[in-house]
This record gives structure tokens, C-alpha cells and sequence, in this order.
């Protein structure tokens, strides 16, 4: 198994506040990895310094490459689809467009449009909506929407910020069935930031556990379920 | 009734004017979310090169077109030079920047080609349009030439890729990275176009107000209340705004005793902030959202 | 197209000056005030009267920081404002024979009622929207002075001469010195009321309403009235400086008073640095001096010079004098530990 992510004593800062002590941990190609902590524990921040929108210091490597000193925008071309928080969505576009938009790098038409036609069959409720405002969606399909616009890149790797905020129970548990097939199915590996532990354990095969700012617990997701000293040290449940 | 009637049409033509500046003026604030109060003095100078090049012998097309592309590419670079430099400060000093770039246009184009009124030609020739007193052949071409730019520029957005790259960098500029698309150049790329645009009002308007530096003062100010009353985020809403503007200002001239030429800005201005005040967002403008 | 939305966890457009940073050290403040105090024993009157306007324009920059380093609100219209001081001085100490100084406090409170009244219609706009209507006030105002309804107060196109007061007491120190150290007495009260009301719950009740509009009114924070307040309150001490100004100069002319007077303003308070109250004579003396130096280096090209020393300036120093201060105090304190 490959390493494709690799971050190493990464440190993160918001002006004077630092957020990350030290990050390390990889992810294999292939693999659903879920990142869980507390409210503040830096997880978010974490995704936002594989994407260079923090300020940060320390290793991190996509398939070999180093992704310290690119632009946003140009760790996204490497193949790094971000989901951020609170979706992200344009939404003053319709679903359509915003679909397009994830496919704005890619220059092979065909492809696109055939993959906006796959992005339907696992959401079908998108095709119905595709001309509407996708701000007129509900927060559900709002999110379906922004895993769809992330696999229009064709990404290696998709991150994943609190993809359950705000969503039903139901719809989450929906929403995490398809990420796993997503993650089978498209060869795409997933990194999954959540609150909701005991549905992303469910769903990933590895986890890392943080604590302000720091990797406090690794493993693979059926041990750290398992185990409940964890789970109520760290996980609340 | 006749006159009314005489005096919205005039309007209409003078409003030409104003559209055309607006459409710039919304191109630019699509493009960076806010005004660039230098619009006007590139679309000058944009207008005196084209005049240089006719006074060396281009006829008037070739001037055009190469004026046009000329102002693309300036857009483009004052973006990259002056402002990207900016572009992490604070609004305000981005404005104070747009203040000394229009000192520095306004000073450099009076010391090429001086202050004297200059006769700038017309391709569409100045006899009465269809026999009509109040519309003549030019300002009906400025008109079509206005309406052409905004149904390229319809298309451009709605069905070009990069046209939607451009909505997106506008509108969401952290989600747009997050898809790929360099923000960064998008902001030059529609300063370049804003440029391009403002040359053609430039082109259009100084046959009729005459060339000189500060042709377009006047101009911008009623562009400005043009788009904004239109409603800032739509091109089409820019258009009818300029040529309602058009029509305040005439209406005001004729209707309003004692109103001479000076009080004619305030009130107009005046009366596009009353029509603010009842529609915050203007005639087209999508509702301003704010969500805490 | 581009959404008009307007998040409000995006960086609001003026950003705030902590409160510390607010004004100078006690110690750097007694500094300049002697230097203040000590400079006209040692130039000459042009001097002195330069260093007049300064305070003058000072003061309405200031009154400029207030409005929008304060309230978050945007104005091109002070010129507007600041010619309502001159004349209401003028027509009083030339038409009605009152003495100079009673004049400044009816100008004040004259331009303070002009500001709320303005202040009213204005709460509905906002950013560009509320820009465009000062600007709209500040360009008809240069015309309604010129409007023959008001000439036999105002003199019309040609102004009104007005008498420059003598040293009361039969002091002796010239007409220039003893209008210096007036002005000089004026802006330290209006420094002094101004610091303090931006330190008060008023002062709070403007910051709150200039970071986050939706949250200080969910607060409970009275915005109509407190925006209101500020446009009042940026209004008057304006006026007093227009007052000053029509002392200093001697004559008010409706072309004294245009957009110009408006915008270098406005820079005035970006050099500056926003919401930073000291730093409005920084900007004064930029507004005041750069403009003359970009003449001397080339007179046909001073606009463009102009244009550039600001470039330069903004390059430099993006949040204005305010970062110079910083950059100085953090010097002074590494030198006191060494």
C-alpha cells in the first residue's frame, strides 16, 4: 500500500494563536481515514493547512510531492478535493453549474459530462434540482451536492470538514453509505473530519484522534471504537 | 406631452452614455467586488490613444480595435503592478489607490495631449436617425454598440467556462480555489475587460462631449449612479439604469425651475438615493443577504 | 454573477484599532504638544499659518475617524459639512458682528444638526450606496452656495472677505501666532472629547455597530441612534473646523469647498490610519504638504507625482501612520529593556 498523504510535524497558525503542535500522521491510497476530536481541537485547521489557507510549518507530501509552498488552487490540480465547512457551496449558481465548477480544471468535455451523469445516479435528488439556485437546497442535499462538486475534479483525495453539521441522523447515515461506496467504487481515498465519532467510525477503516493540536491516539477505526477508554476519553461517548 | 415625450427620448439617447460606463463599472465590480473610481480616466486615456493612432493615419476601425486590445492588456497589467500589491489591505486604502491612480492618468494624459478640446470622429456619421430630430445616427450607434457589449457579455458569463470561473471567483473566492481556479488572475482578467469595455464608452462617448482630460468626470459620476441604481451585480440592470439616469437628468433640466447645469448632478444623484433607500439593492440587483 | 451577499463573518471593511492603540503614550503626547506650544517663537508667520491649517484639517479628518474608523460609516460629503462651518463663521462674524469664537460652537451645533438630519435618510444605505450620497451631498454643496436665493447672506459666487481677529487682551503677539494658539486650544479640547466619547459607551455602542451592524442592533444596541449620533457628532466638529478654517484663511468662496476638499480628506484619514485619532494629523500634514512638493518636483506632472508619493505611501504603510506608531513603540520598548 502507497502512502499518499504524508504530514510531518505540521504547525499551524492563525495570526499570534497557534492551532497545530506538531501534527504527524499518513493516509494510504485507498484507505477512509477519519480525523475526530473535540470542538477547537484543530481538526479543521488541519484540513486547511493540507490546502495552504493557514498559515503553517512542517512536511506535508502528496504522492511525493511536497505541497508547503503551492497555492491553493494548485494543491487542488494535484488532485485534492476539499469539502470545506459549511459546504462552501455557490449558491447563487444552480446545482449545474456548481458541478461544473468542479470540473472547471479538466479539459476533456466528454468526461465531464458523463460524470455529472454518474454525480446524478448517486444523487439523484441533484438531478432534480440541477436548474435550481443550489442556495434554495436544503442542507442535505446542499452537502450532496458539495461531495459531488469534489468528485468532479477526479480528485486522488477528498477531504471531507463535518460533512454531518447540521444534517438529520438519517440523511448523515445516507450521506456516509455513499462516501463509502464513493471511496470502493472511484478509487478515491477520503479524510473525514468529524464530531459525529460513532458514525465516522462506522464508516472509516483508519482514525486519528486529536487533542489541541496534537495526534493523541491512532489506529484502526474498529480498535478505537472499541475501545472504551478512548471513546470516553476522548470521543465523549 | 410632446415635449415630455421629446425629452425622454433625448434621454434615452444621452443615457446611452451612462450605460455604456456602467456596464464597465459592473464588469469591474463582478470582478473585484468593489468600484474602481479610475475607471473613467483609463477609458480617457484609452480614448486619446485611439486618437493618436488616427491623428498617425489608422483609419477609425483599425484605431478601434487596436485601442481595444491595447486597454486589455493596460487592465491587466495596472492590476498586476499596482494593485495586486494591495490586494490584502484594507478597503479603504485600496480606494485611496484607485484616487492616485486617477491623479496620475488625469496628470499624465494632460501633459501628452493637453487640455485643449479635441474633435474626436464618429463612425456612424451625426445625421438624424431615420429622420427623427431627437436621435442621431451616432448616438443610435452608441446605443447598438451598448447593447452588443451586453449580449457578449451575457454570453461570455453565462455559457463560457471561463466566464462561470469568473462568477465563481467573484462570489466565493475561498470555494473557488478550493475547485482550482487561480482567484488571483481572474481579478486581472476582469480588469482587462473592464478596461476593454471602458475604451469602447470612451470611443463612443467623446464624439459627443469632446475629448479632452476631464471628459469624463461627469460621466463616471452618472455611470456610477447608473449601475448602482441598476443594481450592482447585474449588466442588463446597468443598462436600463443608464438610460433611466439619462432621462432623470433631462426631465430634471426641463421640469425643475431654477435648475441650471451644476444643480442637475446633485439632484439626479438625489433621486437614484430616494429609489435606494425603497429598493437597497437596486431595480435588478439580487437581495443583499446578510447572514450573521 | 457575483452575489451581493455579504457574510458578516468576512472581514468587516474597517477594521478595528484596539483600544490601547487608540492614542499615543502619555509621555509622546506631552512631547508634541510642547513642540506644539514652542514652534511659533521660532518661525515665520506663513509657517505659523501653515501649521494652522493643519490642526484645522487635522481636526476634520479627525471628525472623518470618527464617522467611519468609529461607526463604520462611509462619507465623501465632510467638504459639504466643513462649508457650512466656514459660512455660518463668516455670515456670523461679517453680517451679524459676533465675536470669532462664539461663532465656532453655533457652527458646531448647527453642523451637527446637518450631520443627524443627514444621518437619518442615511441609515438605510450602506458602503458604496451611502458613499454615492455624500458624494451626491458633497458636489450639490459648492452649487447651493452658489444659488442666488442665498446671496445676500452668503456673497454668492464671490464669497465673503472675513476680518481675521486680533490677540484679545492687547497681548502681544501677532494676529497669526495668537489664531494658532486658539486653534491649537480648540483641537486639544475636541482631541480630548474625541478620545474620550470613542473610550465611552457611545464609543463602544459605534465600534460594535462598525464590526458587526446585525449584532449590536441583536444586543440591543440602538443603531438608528447611535449612527445617527456619530454622523452628528463627525458633522459638528467638522463645522468648527470650517469655522477655523474661514478665520485662518480669511474668506469663503463656494469653490473652496468641492468633492476635492471631500476626498483629500478621505486620504487624509488613510494615511493616517483608520479609526486611529492621532493619526489624523499625520494625514492633515500629508494632504497639506505632499501636494505642494509633487509641484515643485515637476509642476506639469504634479497630479501623477502626487498619484505616486500616495502609491508609495500605501505600499509602504497600508494601515497608514498607525504601523509607523506601532513599528515605534515596539523600537522604544526593545530599547528599554536593553
Amino acid at each position: 500500500m502507497t502512502t499518499l498523504l504524508n504530514v510531518k510535524d505540521l504547525r499551524a497558525y492563525y495570526g499570534q494563536v497557534q492551532a497545530l503542535h506538531g501534527l504527524t500522521f499518513s493516509l494510504n491510497e485507498g484507505s477512509l481515514t477519519t480525523l475526530l476530536g473535540a470542538n477547537g481541537a484543530g481538526k479543521t485547521t488541519t484540513l486547511r493547512a493540507i490546502c495552504n489557507m493557514v498559515r503553517s510549518s512542517g512536511t506535508i507530501e502528496f504522492d511525493g510531492q511536497p505541497l508547503v509552498n503551492r497555492s491553493t488552487e494548485n494543491i487542488v490540480r494535484l488532485g485534492i478535493a476539499h469539502v470545506p465547512q459549511g459546504r462552501g457551496t455557490f449558491t447563487n449558481m444552480t446545482v449545474e453549474e456548481n458541478l461544473q465548477l468542479g470540473a472547471i480544471t479538466r479539459t476533456d468535455k466528454a468526461g465531464i459530462v458523463s460524470d455529472i451523469e454518474r454525480m446524478y445516479g448517486y444523487f439523484p435528488v441533484l438531478k432534480q434540482r440541477y436548474l435550481q439556485q443550489a442556495g434554495t437546497l436544503s442542507g442535505g442535499e446542499q452537502q450532496m451536492l458539495a461531495v459531488a462538486r469534489a468528485l468532479m475534479l477526479k480528485p486522488r483525495l477528498m477531504l471531507l470538514d463535518e460533512p454531518s453539521f447540521g444534517l438529520a441522523p438519517l440523511i448523515v447515515r445516507d450521506l456516509f453509505k455513499i462516501l463509502g461506496q464513493i471511496n470502493r467504487e472511484e478509487k478515491v481515498s477520503i479524510l473525514v473530519v468529524e464530531q459525529n465519532a460513532q458514525l465516522a467510525l462506522e464508516l472509516a477503516d483508519q482514525a486519528y484522534v486529536i487533542e489541541t493540536g496534537r495526534i493523541v491516539m491512532s489506529g484502526d477505526a474498529e480498535t478505537i471504537s472499541n475501545d472504551e477508554n478512548v471513546r470516553k476519553s476522548y470521543l465523549g461517548y | 406631452m410632446e415635449l415630455f415625450i421629446n425629452q425622454i427620448l433625448a434621454g434615452i439617447a444621452t443615457g446611452a452614455i451612462y450605460a455604456c460606463m456602467a456596464l464597465a463599472i459592473v464588469m469591474i465590480y463582478q470582478a473585484i467586488d468593489h468600484l474602481n473610481f479610475a475607471q473613467g480616466e483609463m477609458a480617457m486615456f484609452s480614448t486619446f490613444v485611439s486618437w493618436q493612432l488616427m491623428q498617425w493615419g489608422v483609419p477609425y476601425w483599425g484605431a478601434f480595435l487596436i485601442t481595444l486590445v491595447f486597454s486589455f492588456f493596460a487592465g491587466i497589467a495596472i492590476e498586476r503592478v499596482l494593485f495586486k500589491p494591495l490586494a490584502k489591505a484594507p478597503i479603504l486604502t485600496q480606494v485611496a489607490g484607485f484616487i492616485a491612480l486617477y491623479a496620475i492618468i488625469n496628470s499624465c494624459a494632460g501633459l501628452i495631449w493637453d487640455f485643449t478640446i479635441k474633435q474626436y470622429p464618429t463612425p456612424f456619421g451625426s445625421s438624424p436617425f431615420l429622420g427623427s430630430q431627437l436621435i442621431s445616427t451616432h448616438q443610435a450607434g452608441m446605443i447598438g454598440i451598448t447593447l452588443l457589449m451586453l449580449l457578449g457579455l451575457f454570453f461570455f458569463f453565462r455559457y463560457t467556462r471561463v466566464g462561470l470561473a469568473m462568477r465563481a471567483a467573484a462570489s466565493l473566492p475561498e470555494s473557488a480555489r478550493l475547485v482550482g481556479i487561480n482567484t488571483s488572475w481572474m481579478i486581472a482578467l476582469g480588469w482587462g475587460m473592464a478596461a476593454a469595455i471602458g475604451s469602447v464608452a470612451g470611443m463612443m462617448i467623446a464624439p459627443v462631449v469632446f475629448l479632452e482630460p476631464n471628459m469624463m468626470l461627469g460621466v463616471l459620476i452618472y455611470g456610477f449612479a447608473a449601475a448602482v441604481l441598476g443594481g450592482l451585480t447585474s449588466p442588463f440592470g446597468a443598462v436600463v439604469g443608464g438610460f433611466l439616469v439619462g432621462i432623470f437628468e433631462n426631465l430634471v433640466g426641463t421640469y425643475i425651475p431654477g435648475v441650471g447645469n451644476e444643480l442637475k448632478l446633485p439632484i439626479a444623484l438625489a433621486l437614484i438615493i430616494t429609489v435606494l433607500v425603497i429598493k437597497p439593492a437596486g431595480l435588478f440587483g439580487r437581495h443583499i443577504v446578510k447572514r450573521v | 454573477m457575483s452575489a451581493a451577499e455579504d457574510l458578516a463573518t468576512h472581514a468587516p471593511a474597517v477594521e478595528a484599532v484596539p483600544k490601547r492603540a487608540m492614542t499615543l503614550s502619555a509621555g509622546t503626547t506631552i512631547a508634541i504638544l510642547a513642540v506644539l506650544v514652542l514652534v511659533p517663537a521660532f518661525t515665520k508667520n506663513f509657517v505659523i499659518f501653515q501649521l494652522t491649517m493643519l490642526l484645522i484639517y487635522g481636526l476634520a479628518v479627525l471628525a472623518l475617524n470618527i464617522l467611519t474608523g468609529g461607526s463604520g460609516q462611509f462619507s465623501l460629503g465632510q467638504s459639504a459639512f466643513y462649508a457650512i462651518g466656514a459660512y455660518t463663521s463668516a455670515i456670523l462674524m461679517e453680517q451679524y458682528n459676533v465675536n470669532y469664537v462664539l461663532t465656532l460652537p453655533v457652527a458646531g451645533i448647527i453642523c451637527f444638526g446637518a450631520g443627524f438630519l443627514f444621518g437619518l435618510p442615511a441609515l438605510r444605505l450602506s458602503g458604496v450606496y451611502l458613499a454615492l450620497a455624500t458624494f451626491a451631498l458633497a458636489t450639490a454643496m459648492p452649487q447651493l452656495l452658489k444659488l442666488g436665493f442665498f446671496e445676500p447672506w452668503t456673497g454668492g459666487v464671490q464669497g465673503l472677505v472675513v476680518t481675521k481677529p486680533d490677540a484679545p487682551f492687547g497681548l502681544p503677539i501677532g494676529q497669526d501666532a495668537w489664531l494658532y494658539y486658539f486653534t491649537l486650544a480648540v483641537t486639544v479640547a475636541i482631541y480630548i472629547f474625541s478620545i474620550n466619547l470613542l473610550r465611552s459607551r457611545s464609543g463602544r455602542a459605534f465600534m460594535a455597530i462598525r464590526d458587526n451592524e446585525i449584532a449590536a442592533s441583536a444586543m440591543g444596541i440602538d443603531v438608528s441612534l447611535y449612527k445617527t449620533l456619530a454622523f452628528g457628532v463627525s458633522a459638528g466638529i467638522t463645522g468648527v473646523a470650517g469655522g477655523l478654517g474661514a478665520i485662518a484663511v480669511q474668506f469663503v468662496a463656494p469653490d473652496s469647498y468641492t468633492i476635492q476638499l471631500a476626498i483629500s480628506l478621505f486620504l487624509g484619514m488613510v494615511v493616517g490610519g483608520v479609526g486611529w485619532l492621532p493619526g489624523s494629523f499625520v494625514g492633515a500634514a500629508f494632504i497639506i504638504f505632499v501636494p505642494n512638493m509633487a509641484e515643485n518636483i515637476s509642476k506639469g506632472l504634479s497630479g501623477a507625482v502626487f498619484g505616486v508619493l500616495l502609491f508609495l505611501v500605501i505600499f509602504l504603510v497600508p494601515h497608514g501612520a498607525r504601523q509607523i506608531a506601532i513599528v515605534g513603540q515596539q523600537l522604544i520598548g526593545k530599547l528599554k529593556k536593553s
